[in-house]
């Protein structure tokens, strides 16, 4: 027989995933369903008023998008962890971090991607001039890819933790306060009229290096957890 | 498929659960064509033992060596070589039968809808090929998994308690598998109360005592 190549094997990971979330959409469009749910309840909280929403708009969008980028990072890896299938990831002699970020990268597509096709959307809601759209998509493109492989982190190490959830939070948020700081600038720069490029850049910037060296810690992590 | 050449030695290792010393200074060797039982009561470090030669636990110290090389170092070439079956079957539930085999045992090896339904065949769950495996009894489940084992050609078998669940055309169902396998210069080390293959010339027995 012919082993398989790593690519084909990160392939078919992502396929599994995808084909799991189909057969499970109700656990996948929860996220999706939060984000929108929580940026509708603001005009109802504060004013209805677009001009006074526009002005929070950008930060408003990207709270919610790394909230609900959050609710979904817990269950990452648990189900694999505790059905043994990780167990025979990690055994089969394929390079476990490729196969793990195949894995975040499909719960990227299934999470992270429908948060940032719906931002123009529920930007719009909250008075973000159709001339931020851009930046606001490209600004959580980078930072939900960040967060996923962040979380993939954090969630590979609390995965042997019961209710590991509030701990995944806490290891998770401080890292990615960066990613809200400078998301909300770009959005902000943008409707003030500036060149939002900085934080952009700086955004690109943590996104290639959480992927370089997200993988390492996600396997490292998952070894110690399986031990178990 | 020949595995010639091949051996498996464990020196002297040491392992710790939390706060219990549970083995301690375990050696033994496999050549091919052997079956190294391990027997003993429960909470022995049966498992344990299993789970440190496969590299999902770290031994404390001593040495595991794999064609005259230690493992420390060339693990992603032994992990190609090692077929593990667990405690876990490392299923899907929502995935049916053919899927989980696609996806997992076609991480190993590239595998042909034929390979696939040759090895179904083969364990006797065919016909359930296309159900969820959420919906296969716990037997069916333990079949499919040791579907999985013979897809990943693997030289040397760790198998933990393979007969769980398993009737009695599935427990001669594994005696013939590892007998096969054996004879084919392959090496298979296995966890078991139960009577397993106690009459075969390839068998050799490892007692762990508490």
């Amino acid at each position: 027989m012919i082993r398989t190549p790593t690519t084909e094997a990160a392939k078919l990971i992502f396929k599994r995933d995808l084909t799991l979330a189909w057969r499970r959409w109700d656990e996948v469009t929860q996220p999706l369903i939060f984000y929108v749910v929580v940026t509708t309840m603001f005009p109802l909280a504060t004013t209805p008023d677009l001009s006074a929403l526009r002005v929070i708009s950008g930060g408003v969008v990207w709270v919610a998008a790394l909230l609900a980028s959050l609710l979904a990072l817990e269950a990452l890896f648990r189900a694999d962890v505790e059905d043994g299938t990780m167990e025979q990831w990690v055994l089969s002699g394929q390079p476990l971090g490729w196969l793990l970020l195949a894995k975040v990268a499909a719960h990227w597509v299934l999470t992270g991607l429908p948060l940032v096709i719906m931002s123009p959307i529920v930007g719009t809601g909250l008075g973000l001039p159709v001339d931020a759209w851009g930046v606001l998509m490209l600004s959580l493109l980078l930072g939900t890819g960040t967060l996923s492989v962040l979380g993939g982190i954090g969630a590979a190490l609390t995965v042997g933790v019961r209710r590991g959830s509030v701990l995944l939070s806490l290891l998770v948020l401080p890292l990615a306060m960066p990613l809200l700081i400078f998301g909300a600038r770009a959005v902000g720069m943008q409707m003030d009229g500036d060149s939002p490029a900085g934080p952009l850049q700086l955004l690109a910037a943590i996104f290639f290096m959480a992927l370089s060296l997200g993988p390492i810690a996600m396997s490292a992590a998952i070894r110690i957890s399986v031990e178990n | 498929m020949a595995f010639d050449g091949a051996l498996f030695e464990a020196r002297a290792i040491n392992a710790w659960r939390g706060d219990r010393h549970i083995l301690r200074d375990v050696s033994f060797s496999v050549r091919p064509g052997e079956f190294l039982k391990v027997t003993g009561p429960n909470g022995v470090g049966k498992t344990t033992l299993l789970r440190v030669v496969c590299g999902l636990l770290p031994a404390e110290n001593g040495d595991l060596i794999w064609r005259g090389k230690s493992i420390r170092g060339n693990r992603d070439e032994f992990n190609t070589e090692l077929g593990y079956l667990g405690h876990l079957n490392s299923l899907k539930a929502d995935l049916t039968a053919r899927e989980n085999l696609r996806f997992l045992a076609g991480l190993r090896q590239h595998l042909t809808a034929a390979d696939v339904d040759a090895m179904l065949d083969r364990v006797g769950i065919l016909s359930r090929g296309d159900l969820p495996a959420r919906s296969l009894s716990a037997g069916q489940k333990r079949r499919l998994s040791l579907a999985r084992l013979l897809l990943a050609d693997a030289s040397l078998w760790i198998l933990d308690e393979p007969v769980t669940n398993l009737d009695i055309a599935g427990i001669r169902l594994v005696e013939e598998l590892i007998v096969q396998h054996v004879e084919q210069g392959g090496m298979a080390i296995a966890a078991a109360h139960q009577r397993l293959l106690d009459d075969a010339p390839c068998l050799r027995r490892l007692e762990l005592e508490p």
